[in-house]
């Protein structure tokens, strides 16, 4: 090595050393330009609905909201998977959005992380919201955020097939009639039933009914009721109910099945509700039911209203104004319905059931409920969900038998 | 930690060997610096500057950065708010240890190789083929260029429902012809086939576009002497084409490992590495680790992502010997 060449990277070193100084002074210079904006200015607002628009109602809600609180709203839209990321990232480079709104078993990760602040700090009213709902962004007897809006999960069904092959929705209550059902739909002609079983969250949240409707619980993946779940939809799959495509299916893919009008029940959330009334059949919806009778507990889904950690602790009461805003009764209603979620609180649930009865199923599901972050589980959730999907994926594609699967996913989760 | 970081790593690798030719020639005149006034040399480190001061900040620092989280213990919380502790080499004992580390090696090999082998075989006897100048050569050459084209969102989305055990246009035609529906994605002995045929599809239009612009370099009077000589075309072929043809294709192979090697976006959309890690490589174990899961895994997932910069760089130091050695020789 040359002389010339060794002061070449002492030299390129030392400029590495200042670039890598001077990005960390230029990002807390920004945080703290940001700051020092304090109750008037631009207002960031991070959600996961990219498919709305600059044109839809949330957006206009949004924007009107910011004026009521005397600022500019600039709002992003990630996909949900992105945005858990997207924030993390924010928050070490020090400029988080000032309202996140998140998908609810992200709130109790965040919260560890220090990324969010609690309802003590940022003064959101959380008193109207039900208990089951707002378990879900709790960590440590704090809670860190406010549910905009409750999802869940249930089974939607095609009238007409259920019809022709003689199976009245009212008398499936428990696996065995479910089963039951399926196999008179597949005698005739039809196909039965579709879910997503995908190697991601998406595949643990349709799976969860299942297995709480088993009675198993979290903490024990490799319990005999938790392979007695397994093996009801691996039994499925091998006698042709559910299509081989449950293994590789998002929830919308999934959905698509049930609207070509081939499938006799899909499971799905209400927010296909919207789409279920184009599907040009008639549907109607069920409440998963349990091992042996009863209503499932599902879990819940929907976003929380979040106000994340900032420098400039100022910006609070602006935000604070603006999570108001947004989730005060009557906007709830209208976000809810945009959302086609359940509101998350009794008032505005009436006031729901009042303008659709058929909400009345969804809104009970929504009570029976469960946080998937409940249980004290908190952070430790994410990594049983992965287990617990790896385990379904392998007993559904036969490279594992369901106990062998789970045997194998809670020696990992631990 | 990310894709954009291997990159820069591997394609400096071939470039590596630039700044070694100036040496050889200039080096004379070089070492007589004392005797030249001051001024000048600071303005030769003032037009330096620019350059190293972007290789450092989008090269060298997030390279940094990644090798940096690859061996801390980073948590959720650690990682926003500062304080991982040193770790050393546990990411990658924890990363090698992991029951996924086997059969994502595997994948990744096999991808690559494979892939890598029918790209080149099919960009080959296509620019050949092409080489002729009928008519509607260029149209149809035109035409090949649209798999490149297509952003790879759009044609790993297309090829999933292509290859949708119930739906796809693949089992319906397979099913006409009698042959029973394949789970092309579902199953774990089909998934990692389905993406490799997919990303050949993707990879033959590179192929083919830098080999065509090869065989235009080999002059004409050669295969005239050739053919003078006696040579049927098929020993043209091995005797004139592919021994000129073959720094092109040191350099189309050589890139196209490197592309291979990080191929992400194609088996996430149409597999997310699945069904139980039987398409998974390290790009997309990579990606999992550190962003596929509620709870990111920030330390073993750059630490995977590392192993590949490492297995790239080895193969452009291999690609950069070989290449001295033929300048030598």
């Amino acid at each position: 090595m040359s002389r010339t060449t060794r002061r070449r990277i002492a030299l390129s070193l030392a400029v590495v050393v200042a670039a890598s100084t001077a990005a960390a002074c230029g990002s807390s210079s920004s945080g703290g330009s940001s700051g020092s904006a304090g109750g008037s200015g631009t207002y960031t607002v991070w959600d996961p609905y990219p498919q709305f628009d600059g044109s839809s109602d949330w957006a206009k809600l949004l924007d009107s909201c910011g004026t009521r609180a005397g600022v500019k709203i600039k709002r992003t839209a990630f996909d949900t998977t992105d945005l858990t990321n997207k924030t993390l990232l924010a928050a070490q480079q020090g400029n988080p959005p000032d309202v996140l709104v998140v998908d609810n078993p992200v709130v109790s990760t965040l919260a560890d992380a220090g990324v969010l602040t609690s309802t003590a700090e940022n003064k959101i009213d959380t008193s109207q919201v039900e208990p089951n709902l707002l378990a879900a962004g709790q960590l440590g007897g704090k809670s860190y955020g406010i549910p905009i809006g409750a999802n869940t999960l249930a089974l939607y069904y095609n009238k007409d097939i259920l019809k022709a092959a003689g199976v009245a929705p009212a008398s499936i209550t428990d696996w065995a009639s479910l089963t039951a059902a399926l196999a008179k739909v597949k005698a005739a002609g039809k196909k039965g039933i579709t879910f997503s079983a995908i190697g991601t969250e998406e595949g643990s949240f349709q799976f969860l009914p299942w297995f709480w409707g088993a009675g198993a619980q979290l903490t024990d993946l490799a319990s005999a009721r938790a392979v007695s779940a397994v093996t009801l939809w691996k039994d499925w799959l091998k006698k042709g109910y559910a299509p081989n495509s449950v293994i590789n299916n998002t929830q919308t893919t999934s959905w698509q099945e049930f609207a070509t009008g081939q499938y006799a029940f899909a499971e799905n959330g209400t927010w296909q509700l919207a789409n279920a009334k184009k599907a040009g059949f008639g549907y109607g919806t069920i409440a998963i039911p349990a091992a042996s009778g009863g209503t499932a507990p599902a879990p819940t889904g929907g976003e929380f209203v979040t106000v994340p950690t900032q420098k400039d602790t100022g910006r609070y009461s602006t935000s604070d104004a603006i999570v108001s805003c947004l989730t005060d009764a009557k906007n709830l209603l209208a976000t809810d319905t945009t959302l086609s979620y359940v509101a998350p609180t009794t008032a505005v649930q009436d006031q729901q059931v009042a303008a659709d009865p058929a909400l009345k199923v969804w809104v009970q599901a929504v009570h029976a409920a469960k946080g998937r972050t409940s249980d004290n589980l908190g952070t430790k959730y994410p990594k049983i969900s992965e287990q617990l999907w790896d385990a379904v994926q392998a007993a559904l594609t036969g490279s594992k038998s369901p106990k062998d699967a789970l045997s194998a996913a809670q020696s990992a989760a631990r | 930690m990310n894709t954009t970081a291997q990159m820069p790593d591997a394609s400096a690798a071939p470039g590596g060997d630039g700044p070694a030719k100036p040496r050889r020639d200039p080096a004379g005149t070089g070492r007589g610096t004392p005797r030249r006034p001051r001024s000048p040399q600071w303005a030769a480190w003032g037009f330096l500057a620019p350059v190293v001061a972007y290789l450092g900040l989008f090269y060298a620092y997030p390279l940094y950065r990644n090798i940096d989280l690859s061996l801390r213990d980073y948590t959720v919380r650690s990682f926003v708010q500062g304080g991982a502790p040193f770790t050393g080499l546990g990411n990658y004992r924890t990363v090698f240890r992991d029951p996924t580390f086997a059969p994502a090696l595997e994948h990744t090999v096999v991808f690559t190789a494979v892939s890598l082998l029918f790209q080149y075989a099919a960009g080959l006897a296509l620019a050949v083929f092409f080489s002729q100048h009928f008519r509607l050569s260029t149209t149809l050459r035109a035409l090949f260029l649209v798999p490149w084209l297509l952003p790879l969102i759009v044609s790993a989305s297309t090829w999933s429902w292509m290859l949708n055990s119930d739906s796809g246009i693949v089992n319906s035609t397979l099913g006409w012809a009698g042959i029973g529906p394949v789970n092309w994605l579902t199953s774990p002995s089909w998934s990692l086939a389905s993406v490799i045929i997919a990303n050949i599809w993707i990879g033959i239009p590179f192929n083919l576009v830098l080999l065509h612009s090869g065989l235009q370099a080999i002059p004409a009077t050669l295969y005239e002497a050739a053919a003078l000589d006696g040579a049927n075309a098929w020993q043209r072929f091995w005797k004139v084409t592919f021994p000129l043809l073959r720094p092109v294709s040191a350099v189309t192979l050589l890139l196209g490992l490197v592309y291979t090697l990080k191929v992400f976006d194609i088996i996430w959309i149409m597999t997310k590495g699945g069904p139980s890690d039987s398409s998974t490589t390290f790009a997309t174990w990579s990606y999992r680790l550190g962003f596929g899961t509620l709870l990111p895994q920030f330390g073993p997932g750059a630490a995977v992502g590392n192993i590949l910069v490492v297995i790239a760089l080895a193969f452009g130091l291999v690609y950069i010997r070989a290449q001295r050695k033929q300048m030598s020789s």
